[in-house]
């Protein structure tokens, strides 16, 4: 008999019982509040991001910069950049096309955020190798990025396994590992990451269109930032 | 601790299992909130969680499915599969507030890489950190725990 007492009691053996009705509504509840909480942070830290931005011009207009694209380009595109970072790997494809949508109109200015082990090793590799020539800089980025897998396995990172890749898109690998240690390229290495402190970068790729973060990361995010900035009529 | 009223004896089942009921939810309610808001600080926040996080998260995030189910169909004795899962989560947890406080030097642990253990990351109104909250929160859940199994013993069915 007591062992059928609090099923006998309960009013509808079809439909949830009160209990059960008490714990959905909880459920939906804490859900509620989860959500809520998570759009409210993301709203305040979004301005707070947009906030610092404006108030770090600077950082926005460091000389020597990678970059491609037209210097007074309409359009500003700086990506904060790990070469170990396969959410940068996977945008690349995505940028190169924005780059291609927007010819003439864009600049894009790569900054390095070396958060990977053996980030920086090829940071300063890459760097090395744009002092002999641009077009061969992006052409060693691209090789860099498709052999991502091999050389930035997380944990055991092999950044060294870099030059193996790029002999082949014309890179003299001698005087690229000699130039690599030059002070140049560390204190710009240095100004990046100051920035990536002033700015507040926290991952990779951060991506700021005319000195303002992106509203919505991803690349739809970003093209649609891109459009609405050269669309934009200059005061 | 039960005081059966001579003559009704089912009124009195029915009350004792109502409050092991209550119980039982409000448990649910502080394992489910805690699962959330340690979900909220990594996934909202972009707090990196650390290994010993992990470790707490692990005895943590089960703790809501094992209570909801003995909510649904009433059945106390879920308290017998979470309650050893809270105790080992209060292990963790009372072991990374003693490292954060610097009780337990740093290089003992495991957490040799990612995110060290016993960076202050958060603190809210002063001191109240992470590891705080959720020793906290194992405490409450190990303390509720304990109490709905005392009471449950004195029903008739479990």
């Amino acid at each position: 008999m007591n062992k059928q007492s609090t099923r006998k009691h309960s009013p509808a053996r079809k439909g949830l019982t009160r209990r059960q009705a008490l714990v959905a509504i909880t459920v939906f509840a804490l859900l509620g509040v989860f959500a809520l909480g998570a759009w409210f942070y993301d709203t305040r830290a979004k301005e707070a991001a947009a906030q610092r931005a404006s108030e770090t011009r600077d950082a926005f207009s460091r000389p020597g910069m990678p970059s491609m694209g037209p210097l007074m380009a309409k359009v500003q595109i700086m990506e904060f950049f790990d070469p170990a970072c396969e959410s940068c790997r996977a945008f690349y494809p995505y940028v190169k096309d924005i780059m291609a949508k927007h010819e003439g109109s864009a600049r894009l200015s790569l900054r390095y955020a070396n958060f990977h082990d053996g980030s920086e090793y090829v940071s300063k590799a890459l760097e090395a190798i744009r002092l002999q020539g641009l077009d061969l800089y992006w052409r060693a980025v691209e090789a860099v990025l498709a052999a991502q897998p091999v050389w930035a396995d997380h944990g055991r990172s092999q950044p060294e396994r870099i030059w193996e890749f790029l002999p082949r898109v014309g890179v003299d690998v001698e005087r690229a590992k000699r130039d690599m240690n030059d002070p140049d390229i560390a204190a710009r290495l240095k100004q990046d990451a100051e920035d990536i402190v002033a700015l507040g970068v926290r991952q990779t790729p951060t991506f700021f269109v005319n000195g303002k973060p992106l509203r919505n990361f991803g690349p739809d995010g970003l093209a649609a930032q891109v459009a609405e900035e050269a669309g934009r009529t200059i005061r | 601790m039960l005081h059966p009223l001579p003559g009704d004896p089912g009124a009195t089942d029915q009350t004792a299992a109502a409050r092991v009921w209550s119980l039982l939810f409000l448990c649910w309610v502080l394992a489910s909130a805690s699962t959330l808001g340690s979900l909220f600080f990594s996934m909202v926040m972009g707090r990196e969680p650390c290994v010993l996080c992990w470790y707490q998260r692990i005895f943590m995030f089960p703790l809501p499915l094992i209570l909801g189910m003995g909510l649904l169909r009433f059945d106390p004795r879920c308290v017998r599969y979470a309650l050893p899962l809270a105790i080992a989560g209060t292990g963790f947890a009372l072991y990374h507030c003693l490292l954060y406080m610097g009780v337990i030097p740093e290089r003992m642990t495991a957490c040799t890489q990612g995110v060290s253990c016993a960076d202050v990351d958060v603190e809210l109104a002063g001191f109240v950190t992470i590891p705080l909250l959720s020793l906290a929160a194992f405490v409450a859940i190990v303390g509720l725990l304990v109490a709905i199994h005392r009471k449950s013993r004195a029903l008739p069915d479990a």
